[in-house]
């Protein structure tokens, strides 16, 4: 029996991540020596999330926040969490940490008031040591050895009322930080293994294209060169240092031939391309029997989001060791992806070992906030590995392949149709997408997503990426539903069947493009109706909590009362990510005398309970600055045979000189779930981009990115 | 021809057993073993692989030990120690001025060449120090507030 069961009957139900994993000890171990280590699913990205953990934790436990320490996700040992992503580390596994540790707290005092023969409410904690009447006294640590944690989470413990909390909702240093400032914490980059080797890969130059002949004669003389991999048309090399590797590679790219590959879009004619491949059409979403045949005035706008890159700084990484022995063949990996668990699916897939003979261990890489060649990187390292059996390969990927051979975020032509009454009521919207889904990330499906999968002798057929259903956040379709409180609507969906460039998750998905669709197109209309941008969305909006971002943005930035410089030009968008989740608000500011250049942002958002405000700035702000660079900046670009922006000179990202003052400010609500935050902003800081640039010039730019020959066009027209 | 190059880390000399075509960030990471210098790009157009040489921030992923032979060069893990951090390094953590920070061990090098020049430096001359470091998560303005905090902290110290 469970000692700090409550009444059950009133349960509410356990955060999924419990209800996968319930028992106790997978989440949490107390030490005699005063250590509380938590193991969580989730894994650190940059966004903070092993602080926003300890802090709920130690809140709950009453705890020193330094007591907390963090094991790193990894297969064998953590709760399975599923994939970092969607902006729900803190919603679904920081609840399922709080629940946890409220039931370890209770266990812990019932042992406590046994010993000390008082009752349970009689007892207090305070960083660990429990106090009762007089001078009783023990501790977690005390009783750590008699305490038993092999129990299953229980519903009915009830955490503690957010008045009671200390530490989660303020600000705390980031756990990760001073290491990452004194070079002592390591990246992935840096681990070094005994009897360690070297690899590189040589991907095929243009996506789909296969080896037609290698000439060995140029290999012959490689120094260091351990050993050549060659399964059908993936070719590596494994060598005793990374400087004999890379120099490997250079020999190995010209021995080797190819042929074929895939006819790319025509970048020249991006909607049309979309527009003419094979699809599956879905409708999304209706709202009443959707909008009419006919109105008295009908809007109708094309708006188009580029294939963009992920560009983390640091390539993609991997560490590999394929052991044989009587037991069978085993592989051990060190990577950073964003799911220990999917990525263990997909090698099981791919090498026909069971999943139990595979360990997959989350070392920290450079960011990026999406699926990036992390996973991939895997796979090449335990192909290299699999060569040299006992010895660990660390693979590394070149810059040119993380900028081309990392999936992309999608390109999206969005058409939306609006239908004005008489007296300018929007009767009836229409939002029509077309793209290559949003998530081929590994783990998903009978059939591997690993990149190099696709080249082995025995191929796995092209996974063609996907979109999750609406109910789960949707893909190339999140963020298509308006928040609008319009009366009618037909969202509907084409998702291309063809993927001659990969597309997989990159953050927000499907949200920065039709949230910058929709929010450029309210702020058409309000043109077309005479009426002020803020008041247009005011008066079609009935959440509160939206109207309260709104409102607080525009308050930020004295909208309407604010003198705007010459050239320059403000304009404001909102959108609740996935509609369900945190609420954002921004007014931009961008000035047009050279290249746009955004100058300001205001944000405000509503994320429910914020664990860390000074987290959840940190993420909102990094979010719209990432964002402002993908709006004014960001393009793959590729003729028919290959990509061809694989250097920071042919795909940049925004520099220091470029990026705009951002003041960012929370509503507060303690008393609401937490939402996450990451990826809240993207897509009204594009919109607020492009209607602070019609704003400035009276000129409506639909296609991102918004250079300044994109603004020259669209005056021609 | 191998080795002998001979080079100042840190203030420690050392003999350097890799031939001198070496890239100077491959004999930091994989000789001395200093991993704060990071590859990002291998063309010296992203920052992350940034060290002082003699005092100047120098991309070391495109830049043969040759080149440096007898020079003095500082990694972060010469800037400072957590019992006496650089003042950019302390700054940094007042402001939690990073989200995933493979970048900020070049930024660092860049403020600190930055601050060494001077303790007054305007936000633009910050950005302008700044500029050849890129960033993917956003911490631009972060990182801004840290240098000037470094740059007040060093003139409250002088003064």
């Amino acid at each position: 029996m469970n000692p700090a069961a409550t009444n059950p009957a009133a349960a509410p139900a356990l955060p999924a991540g419990l209800r996968a994993t319930p028992r106790l000890d997978r989440w949490l171990a107390i030490s005699a020596e005063g250590h509380v280590t938590l193991s969580p699913g989730k894994v650190e990205i940059g966004q903070g999330i092993l602080t926003a953990l300890a802090q709920i934790c130690a809140d709950e436990l009453d705890i020193a926040l330094e007591r907390v320490r963090l094991l790193p996700a990894a297969t064998a040992s953590s709760p399975n969490e599923g994939v970092t992503s969607g902006s729900l580390s803190v919603s679904e596994c920081g609840l399922s940490v709080r629940q946890v540790a409220a039931q370890v707290r209770g266990l812990f005092l019932a042992e406590a008031a046994r010993q000390l023969s008082v009752a349970t409410e009689a007892l207090s904690v305070e960083d660990g040591v429990i106090s009762g009447p007089g001078n009783l006294s023990t501790s977690y640590w005390e009783l750590a050895d008699r305490v038993s944690l092999a129990f299953d989470a229980d519903a009915a413990v009830r955490p503690k009322p957010p008045s009671r909390r200390t530490l989660a909702g303020r600000s705390a240093p980031r756990i990760d930080i001073p290491g990452k400032v004194f070079g002592t914490r390591p990246f992935i980059h840096d681990i070094v293994l005994p009897d360690m080797l070297h690899g590189r890969v040589l991907r095929p130059p243009r996506p789909g294209a296969t080896l037609s002949a290698l000439d060995e004669t140029q290999l012959s003389e490689i120094g260091g060169l351990v050993t050549l991999v060659r399964d059908g048309s993936f070719l590596g090399v494994v060598c005793r240092t990374e400087a004999k590797a890379d120099a490997a590679l250079g020999r190995l790219a010209s021995a080797a031939s190819w042929t074929g590959g895939f006819d790319l879009p025509d970048a020249q004619n991006m909607p049309s391309w979309l527009k003419s491949q094979p699809v599956e059409a879905s409708v999304v979403d209706l709202r009443g029997e959707g909008p009419g045949p006919s109105a008295p005035r009908r809007l109708v706008r094309h708006y188009l989001k580029p294939y963009l890159a992920h560009a983390s700084i640091g390539p993609s990484c991997a560490i590999a060791s394929w052991q044989e022995d009587q037991q069978g063949e085993t592989l051990h990996v060190f990577s950073h992806s964003q799911g220990v668990f999917n990525l263990r699916a997909d090698l099981a897939l791919v090498f026909g070992l069971p999943e139990n003979a595979i360990t997959v261990t989350h070392v920290e890489g450079a960011g990026c906030y999406g699926h990036n060649g992390a996973d991939d990187a895997v796979l090449d390292a335990a192909l290299l590995a699999r060569a040299v059996p006992g010895r660990p390969v660390r693979l590394r990927w070149s810059r040119a392949d993380e900028l081309v051979r990392s999936p992309f975020g999608a390109a999206m032509a969005i058409e939306i149709a609006a239908d004005l009454s008489e007296d300018g009521a929007i009767t009836g919207w229409r939002h029509e997408i077309w793209s290559n889904g949003y998530v081929a990330r590994p783990g998903r499906a009978d059939s591997p997503a690993l990149l190099a999968s696709f080249d082995l002798e025995q191929p796995f057929p092209l996974y063609i990426s996907q979109d999750p259903s609406l109910a789960t956040g949707g893909g190339a379709q999140r963020n298509a539903v308006p928040l609008y409180d319009f009366p009618s609507w037909r969202i509907a969906k084409n998702r291309l069947l063809t993927m001659p460039l990969r597309t997989s998750s990159m953050r927000a998905l499907g949200a920065f493009g039709n949230v910058f669709a929709i929010e450029s197109m309210m702020d058409e209309i309000a043109e077309e109706l005479g009426e002020d941008p803020l008041a247009f969305r005011l008066r079609h909006l009935s959440d509160e909590r939206a109207r309260a971002v709104l409102e607080r943005a525009t308050a930020m930035a004295d909208w309407g009362n604010a003198s705007v410089p010459d050239e320059r030009g403000r304009g404001i968008a909102f959108a609740r990510y996935k509609n369900t989740s945190a609420y954002c608000a921004i007014v931009a500011e961008i000035d047009l005398s050279a290249q746009p250049r955004a100058t300001q942002l205001w944000i405000a958002v509503d994320v429910g309970e914020a664990i860390n405000p000074d987290g959840v700035i940190n993420q909102i702000e990094g979010g719209a600055i990432q964002a402002v660079s993908w709006t004014l900046k960001e393009e793959v670009t590729f003729t028919r045979a290959d990509v061809t922006s694989g250097s920071w000179e042919s795909y940049p990202i925004l520099r220091f000189s470029e990026v705009p003052a951002v003041s960012v400010e929370i509503i507060s609500r303690p008393e609401l779930p937490p939402l996450g935050a990451g990826e809240a902003a993207q897509g009204p800081t594009a919109a607020a981009l492009a209607n602070a640039v019609h704003a400035a010039l009276g000129v409506r730019v639909r296609q991102m990115p918004i250079t300044r020959d994109r603004i020259i066009a669209a005056m021609e027209l | 021809m191998s080795g002998g190059t001979s080079l100042t880390v840190n203030g420690r000399s050392h003999s350097i057993a890799s031939v001198p075509q070496a890239i100077l960030l491959d004999v930091l990471r994989n000789e001395l073993g200093l991993k704060a210098a990071r590859f990002g790009c291998g063309e010296g157009l992203c920052g992350a692989c940034r060290v002082l040489v003699d005092g100047r921030p120098v991309a070391s992923c495109d830049t043969p030990l040759w080149s440096v032979s007898g020079k003095a060069i500082t990694t972060v893990e010469g800037l400072g120690t957590p019992d006496a951090p650089h003042p950019i390094q302390a700054a940094l953590i007042a402001e939690q001025a990073m989200q995933c920070g493979y970048c900020i061990s070049g930024i660092m090098i860049s403020a600190a060449a930055l601050l060494a020049e001077t303790t007054e430096p305007s936000e633009i001359a910050i950005r302008e120090a700044l500029d050849p470091n890129l960033c993917r998560c956003g911490a631009h303005n972060r990182v801004i507030r840290a240098v000037q905090r470094a740059a007040a902290e060093m003139r409250a110290s002088a003064a």
